[in-house]
Parts: structure tokens; C-alpha cells; sequence
């Protein structure tokens, strides 16, 4: 549904994407991974038509995204990172306009999603919190009968609660054979989420798979208090960072190597133990030497 | 009360520059008021036929108040200001009150404080405080500065501090106002409507039986009679009032939920209108109100002209200055007049219509663009909606400019064909200003940062319209102006051709500001 080869866009002499490859195919959550600033919302901007592109291919349905953006738009629906809804209009009032823009709702799923949003369609958009501006442009993209979402970083506002039902409607839709983009800078929403994940560094995809093919990236951190001081953990491959102070250990573990290090573990005793998975900044720092918390948002 | 001290001392310092200018400009008005009419009318003859002409227009005296010593300075000026200072103490009060309480309670932004050691009255009583304050400036301002201009100094001090006393009334009333909705805006709303029904039951009294104007506070300052028999005692019935309806409001407070009205908050509606669902539909929604609002606005501005019928003569003196700027065309003062006032509002209007053009510049920074594009409404299609709306509105905001010059000069008059005469030409300038509006769109999709420029050939029109003749301007540099290429009906005779001419320039600076628009980027 989206096929993306070698796209290049500049702003002045700064190039935003650098070469970027992305594909996404029909039946498939596609998670969208970087740190802010990296080109995520360049992209989706690209494929939706806002911004032309300065070089490479970018096919969206098999079409132009450019010069055929109205006609395709009728098959996507996006929600964008930080909804804006027109202050003066109510929040049934954007959701009938955006599904009448995209070619009309069906009346039963716009009440439901309504309903599972628990979303007050009365309010302006000026009354509305970020969470609940939000839910309307959720609500105004499922409700419709598209074959593809873009989801721009979609729950940066919603609580967990509702963050379950977005996530369960997603699935619905991807089980009826749709696809969607999801863009975010949280590893741990696109693993519960995605089936496939592309990482973007610098306006370039630098890592595409499945999330088994994307182990080798993550690394656990484990800290356990044991009865006996463990043995044998040194001797194991994959882990790092390893700390013993009497009975306490800590170490990191390559994802793919969990078992046999919490095998080597286990016969000491546990007592307690807790594991964290790797943030993205971690992750990165690792992996690219990037030091994210100068790289500009 | 604790904390009020330290919150009065916040609001003052935010609102320094602010409440420097309404008060300058509040104050300014008297000011003004007083010097221009002693350099208008030079001896006391003039002060005389003004007077008589003055004393028996009914639109003069349901727009100023009731005419008391008209062939004095004291008289004139008093009887030019009041009504207007009213409003303008009235809205800079508004304003204090609502940016303080009701806005700060609406966005949450004072939960913080709140929940700090402060009494719960402390930033409602500071923001009165503040409001009481600077309408006590503009009170002191107006009375010293006018004494200082010779005039009498007890009825100088009974025009400002009146003025201040109606800033205060209306202090109370605004505070009222905020208690009674959740949504600043409706409560602005609401605190406006009293101070616009009091400027209108006075009007209604004071053309009329006199009965009505004794219900607004505004008649009540106006009975104080400054420079033609001051009292003081109307003084009382403002500042009582402002009493009572502070207590009020202070009762209201104490009995709401913080962040609630006493007036629950009406639902919007929870689906749309068929006429919203389009491109179109959509951008007129979002220009709807800047239409309705700047329609009335020049409607009433129309009216004011209309009003003074045929007595320009009075108006505007004998001084050659006054007559260069108002009467810029033909031999007639009439017609001349009204030739020059239509032009007036037409340039008016263009700011409307710039604003209306650069609307969806507002709404590609607000990120509704990338939304509405995000559908399948075509970019192209989405402009058109804007620029429909743009084009609609000007031939409205045109039209009732001049339906509200030929009705203020049919009322006075009676007589209709001439009326008529003014009311139409109004129309003509359809064309300039869309000129305006046109190089507002190219910019737009040129160089979409540079979109303030737009107001760059409004302020050079307006400068070429006020001062061209005054500082005698080459003609070519005068040209670059688009109005400049209208005759001044119905002082001139109209003609199709120039009109037709600005309407193909305006059509192809749209179209080139269009069609760079569908190249550009959308951020």
C-alpha cells in the first residue's frame, strides 16, 4: 500500500530525508520508530501531499500521493500527533465533517466508537483537553471506511484505559485484511502494537523487520536479589554491564540470550527480581552513538 | 483578604503596557474631543450655527446624548465624549475583569495559585482593585488635563470622575457577567450586551420622553449636566449601583463551583449541518462571524455618516484642512462629502478583507490545514471555499456599509432619491478592494512567511486617501493605490470601466496566488 524507494526532501540546505525507504503492505501494523526530529512526520507529510518531494519514489496505493492527493486520500485516514480542532465547532460536528470530507460514515460505527471513546460530542473544540482532541480524530479515522490509518505518535494524550481501546481497534482493523502506519518515538507501544517496525535516524531507515528480526537490538536490564552469590553468568554470552555484590546481581542481556542468563540465575534462588526493557534513547545511544538529548526535537 | 495584595501586585505588572493604553486612549478621547472642536469652530458664530444645526438632529443626538450648551467648548466637548468615553471605560473594565477571573478560571492556569495559601476572593477582589484603579486614571487624567485647558475646573472634574464612576459600574456588571457562564467568550458576550443596551436605552430616552435614558447608567452621567449646570447628585445613583451589583457579583461567586457558571453550559450540537459538510461549508463557518461582526460594525459606521444629512457645513467648519480631507471631490459639500465618506469606508472594509484573505494563512499555523488536506477535499478546492468566502463577505460588508449611509441620510431628510445616490456607490469599490485581498493570496502562495506584508498596500492607501493631497503627493506615486482610480460617486459620475479593470487585476493576483499555491509545501 506504501512504497517508498530513495526519497529525498530538503528544507533550504538541510536535507530532513536522506534516501529513506519505507514498505507497508495490506494486513500489517507498520511501526515507525525514531527519536524526535528524525523525519517521521516529513515522511507521513510526503505521502499525504503536503510536502513535494525532492527525489526518489514514493507510491501510495500505486498512485502519486502529489498530484492524485485528493483521490487516494478517499481510501486513508489520518490523526495527526497533535490535534487542532476548529475552536468554534463541536466535536460530532469535526467528526461528521472530516468523514464526510473522506466520502461519507456509517451512522452505527460513528455511535460505537463514540461510545468505547466515551467522548462527549457536544463540546467545542476550544473545551476539549489534548486527550479528548485526540479521541475526536481517532474516532473521526476509525469511523470511517478507509483501507489505510497514518497515525501520527496517536496516544500521547490518552490514558491507559483508553490507550486499550485504541489499541483493540486497531487490531480489528488490521484482522479485516487493512494496513496501518504508526508513527512514534515510545519502543514499547510500537512492540505491542506493530508487526513490522522501520527505524529512522537521521532522514534514512537504518533497521526494517518483523520485531523477532529486531531482537538483537533490545537488551534487557535485570537486577535480582538471590539466596546465594550466582555463578557462571560471566561465562555466558550476551551479557553485559554485569555487577555481583554479594548476593545482588545486575547485568544487561541481549533479548535473544533472556533464557539461559535467567537459567544461570535461577539455581542460586530468587528472591526478588525486576527486568526493564531498553528505552529508545538506550537503545540508540547504543546502537548509532547518538546522544538524543542534543539532537534537536 | 490573604494574598490580594500579592496578586494585585502580579496583574499590574502584567497588565502594565495594556492598561497604559486603554487608559491613554480612554483619556485621549476627552482630549482630542476638546482641542479639535477649539480649532474646528474659531469665533463664536460658528459656535452658534453649529449649535443650531446640531440641536435639532435627532441621529446627532441618539448617537452623542442630550444637547445642553451646544455654542460652548465645555458643552461641545462634553456632549462629543461622554457617550464614547462610557464605552471605552466600560470596555477597558470588561476586559480587566474577564483576563483576571474568568479566562484564567477557564484554562486552569490559576489552579495553581488557587490551591496555594490565598484566600478564595483574593484574585477577584485584585482584579477589581486593578480595574477601580485605572479607571480612577482615566478619571483624574480627563479632569486635569482639561482644567489644565482652561476649562471650568469643577465641571472638568465632574466629567472625568464620572467617567470614572461608569468604569466602575461596569467593573461590577462585567464581574457579574463572569459569574454566570463557564466560557469566557459568552461572558465577554454578555458583559458587552450590558454596556451596548445601556449606550442604546439612552439613545431611545434621548431622542424620545427622556425615561429610558434614566435606566443606563450612561443617561445617569450625562444628568450631571458638565458645563451647562453641573450636579452632582447623579453621581450617587452610579456609584450605588456599582455597590449593589458588586455585592452581587461577590454573593454569585460565593455560591458557584470554581470553574463552573450559575448558568449551566448549553451543548453544542452533536452532529453537523448538511451546510457544514463541504470545503465551503467549512470556510464560511470560519468566516461567518468576522463577516456578521465587521457588517454591523460598518453598518452603524455608515449610519453616523448618513446622520449628519445635509449638515456638513456645520460639521466640518470653515478650516481649509478639514474640508481637504472630507471633501475630496467636486463642488458640492454634499455630495463631495459623501463621495469622500463612502471611499472612507470603503477603506475601512479592506480590512476586513485582507484579514478574510490571510484567514487561511491562520489556518495552515494552526494546523487545521494539514487536517481538512488530509481528506479528500482537493488543496485547490479548499482555497476556493476561503476565497468564496472573502469575496462574499466584501460585497456584503460594502453593501451594508453604504445601506447604513443612505438610511442614517434618509432618516434625517426624508428624502430617498438622494439617498439612494449614496448608498449604491459604496459598491464600486468591490474592486480595489479585492485588489487588496488578491495581493494578500499571491503572498500566501508565494512566500507564505511574508503574509504580514499584505497590510503594507492598505496602510499606503490609506495614507495616499488622508494625506495625498495634503502633502502633495506626485500623481504616479498616488496611482499605486487602487482606490485612487475610482471617480468619487456620486460626487463624479461612475463609470464601468475602471471598476471592471481593478476587478481583472484583483481576478488575476487571485489566480497567480492560487496556482502557487498548489506548488507550494503545506506545513
Amino acid at each position: 500500500m506504501i512504497d517508498i524507494r530513495g526519497l529525498v526532501k530538503r528544507f533550504g540546505s538541510f536535507r530532513a530525508l536522506d534516501g529513506l525507504d519505507l514498505d507497508v503492505g495490506p494486513g500489517e501494523v507498520h511501526g515507525f520508530l525514531g527519536p524526535n526530529g528524525a523525519g517521521k512526520s516529513t515522511t507521513i507529510r510526503v505521502l499525504l501531499g503536503l510536502l513535494r518531494s525532492d527525489g526518489g519514489e514514493v507510491r501510495l496505493f500505486g498512485g502519486d500521493p502529489w498530484s492524485q492527493a485528493a483521490e487516494l486520500h478517499r481510501r486513508l485516514a489520518y490523526v495527526p500527533g497533535d490535534v487542532n480542532l476548529w475552536p468554534n465547532l463541536t466535536g460530532g460536528e469535526v467528526i461528521d465533517l472530516l468523514g464526510s470530507l473522506r466520502g461519507g460514515t456509517a451512522d452505527a460505527r460513528r455511535a460505537e466508537l463514540i461510545d468505547a471513546f466515551e467522548l462527549d460530542p457536544t463540546k467545542k473544540g476550544r473545551a476539549y483537553s489534548k486527550g479528548n482532541r485526540q479521541k475526536v480524530a481517532l474516532v473521526a479515522a476509525l469511523a470511517s471506511d478507509v483501507d489505510l490509518l497514518v497515525l501520527d505518535e496517536p496516544t500521547s494524550g490518552l490514558d491507559p484505559l483508553m490507550e486499550e481501546v485504541f489499541q483493540r481497534y486497531v487490531d480489528e482493523f488490521r484482522d479485516r485484511g487493512h494496513a496501518v502506519l504508526l508513527s512514534s518515538h515510545i519502543l514499547a507501544e510500537v512492540e505491542q502494537l506493530c508487526d513490522r517496525v522501520s527505524i529512522i535516524r537521521a532522514g534514512q531507515v537504518v533497521e526494517s523487520g518483523t520485531l523477532a528480526d529486531l531482537r538483537h537490538l533490545t537488551r534487557t536490564s535485570i537486577s535480582a536479589e538471590l539466596e546465594r552469590a550466582p555463578s557462571g553468568l560471566d561465562a555466558l554470552e550476551g551479557i553485559h554491564d554485569l555487577v555481583i555484590e554479594g548476593t545482588r546481581v545486575r547485568f544487561q542481556v541481549d533479548t535473544a540470550r533472556l533464557d539461559p542468563a535467567l537459567q544461570a540465575i535461577l539455581p542460586a534462588g530468587v528472591r526478588s527480581l525486576t527486568s526493564q526493557p531498553p528505552t529508545l534513547e538506550e537503545l540508540f545511544l547504543r546502537h548509532y552513538g547518538d546522544n538524543l538529548e542534543s539532537t534537536p526535537a | 483578604m490573604t494574598g490580594t495584595g500579592t496578586f494585585l501586585w502580579t496583574f499590574l505588572k502584567r497588565d502594565t503596557w495594556m492598561l497604559l493604553w486603554w487608559i491613554l486612549g480612554a483619556a485621549g478621547l476627552y482630549i482630542v474631543t476638546c482641542y479639535s472642536i477649539d480649532q474646528l469652530y474659531t469665533t463664536q458664530q460658528q459656535y452658534d450655527e453649529a449649535a443650531a444645526s446640531m440641536e435639532n438632529n435627532a441621529a446627532f443626538i441618539a448617537m452623542a446624548g442630550p444637547p445642553r450648551a451646544l455654542d460652548t467648548l465645555g458643552g461641545q466637548t462634553a456632549w462629543q465624549s461622554t457617550a464614547f468615553g462610557a464605552i471605552l471605560v466600560g470596555l477597558m473594565s470588561m476586559f480587566v475583569i474577564g483576563r483576571h477571573t474568568r479566562a484564567e478560571e477557564e484554562s486552569g492556569r490559576d489552579e495553581l495559585l488557587r490551591a496555594s495559601a490565598v484566600s478564595r476572593y483574593a484574585p477577584t477582589t485584585a482584579a477589581v482593585l486593578v480595574a477601580a484603579v485605572a479607571n480612577l486614571l482615566v478619571g483624574l487624567l480627563v479632569s486635569v488635563s482639561l482644567t489644565a485647558y482652561g476649562l471650568a475646573a469643577a465641571d472638568s472634574f465632574g466629567l472625568g470622575l464620572g467617567a470614572t464612576a461608569v468604569g466602575w459600574f461596569f467593573t461590577a456588571t462585567a464581574l457579574i457577567a463572569m459569574q454566570l457562564t463557564a466560557s469566557t467568550r459568552s461572558a465577554y458576550g454578555i458583559a458587552g450586551l450590558v454596556i451596548s443596551g445601556s449606550y442604546l436605552l439612552r439613545a431611545v430616552g434621548d431622542v424620545g420622553n427622556g425615561v429610558l435614558s434614566w435606566c443606563s447608567p450612561i443617561g445617569w452621567y450625562q444628568a450631571m449636566h458638565q458645563f451647562s449646570g453641573l450636579r452632582w447628585w447623579p453621581l450617587v445613583l452610579l456609584l450605588g449601583g456599582a455597590g449593589v451589583a458588586l455585592a452581587a457579583a461577590y454573593a454569585l461567586f460565593g455560591r458557584r463551583d470554581y470553574g463552573s457558571g450559575i448558568i449551566a453550559t448549553r451543548p453544542g450540537r452533536p452532529r453537523a449541518r448538511r451546510g457544514l459538510l463541504t470545503g465551503e461549508g467549512l470556510a464560511w463557518s470560519l468566516q461567518r462571524g468576522a463577516v456578521l461582526g465587521w457588517a454591523g460594525g460598518l453598518f452603524f459606521g455608515g449610519l453616523a455618516y448618513g446622520a449628519i444629512g445635509d449638515d456638513v457645513k456645520a460639521l466640518i467648519g470653515d478650516s481649509q484642512t478639514s474640508q481637504d480631507l472630507f471633501v475630496q471631490a467636486g463642488d458640492d459639500l454634499v455630495t463631495g462629502f459623501y463621495g469622500t465618506s463612502i471611499l472612507m469606508l470603503a477603506v475601512i472594509c479592506a480590512g476586513f478583507t485582507i484579514a478574510s484573505a490571510l484567514r487561511p494563512r491562520a489556518e495552515e499555523e494552526n494546523g487545521h490545514l494539514e487536517v481538512a488536506l488530509a481528506t479528500a477535499l482537493p488543496r485547490t478546492r479548499w482555497l476556493l471555499g476561503h476565497v468564496l468566502a472573502t469575496v462574499v463577505g466584501t460585497v456584503v460588508v460594502l453593501a451594508v456599509a453604504g445601506l447604513g449611509l443612505g438610511a442614517g441620510y434618509l432618516l434625517v431628510t426624508g428624502d430617498g432619491d438622494v439617498a439612494w445616490s449614496f448608498t449604491w456607490p459604496s459598491l464600486q469599490y468591490v474592486g480595489p478592494v479585492l485588489v487588496l485581498s488578491g495581493f494578500a493570496r499571491l503572498l500566501f502562495g508565494l512566500v507564505p512567511r511574508w503574509t504580514a506584508l499584505a497590510w503594507v498596500p492598505l496602510a499606503f492607501s490609506a495614507v495616499v486617501m488622508l494625506f495625498g493631497e495634503l502633502f502633495q503627493m506626485p500623481q504616479w506615486l498616488m496611482d499605486v493605490s487602487p482606490f485612487e482610480h475610482l471617480p468619487m460617486v456620486p460626487a463624479e459620475d461612475f463609470a464601468w470601466e475602471p471598476v471592471i479593470a481593478l476587478v481583472a487585476v484583483a481576478l488575476a493576483l487571485s489566480v497567480a496566488g492560487q496556482i502557487a499555491f498548489r506548488r507550494r509545501d503545506v506545513h
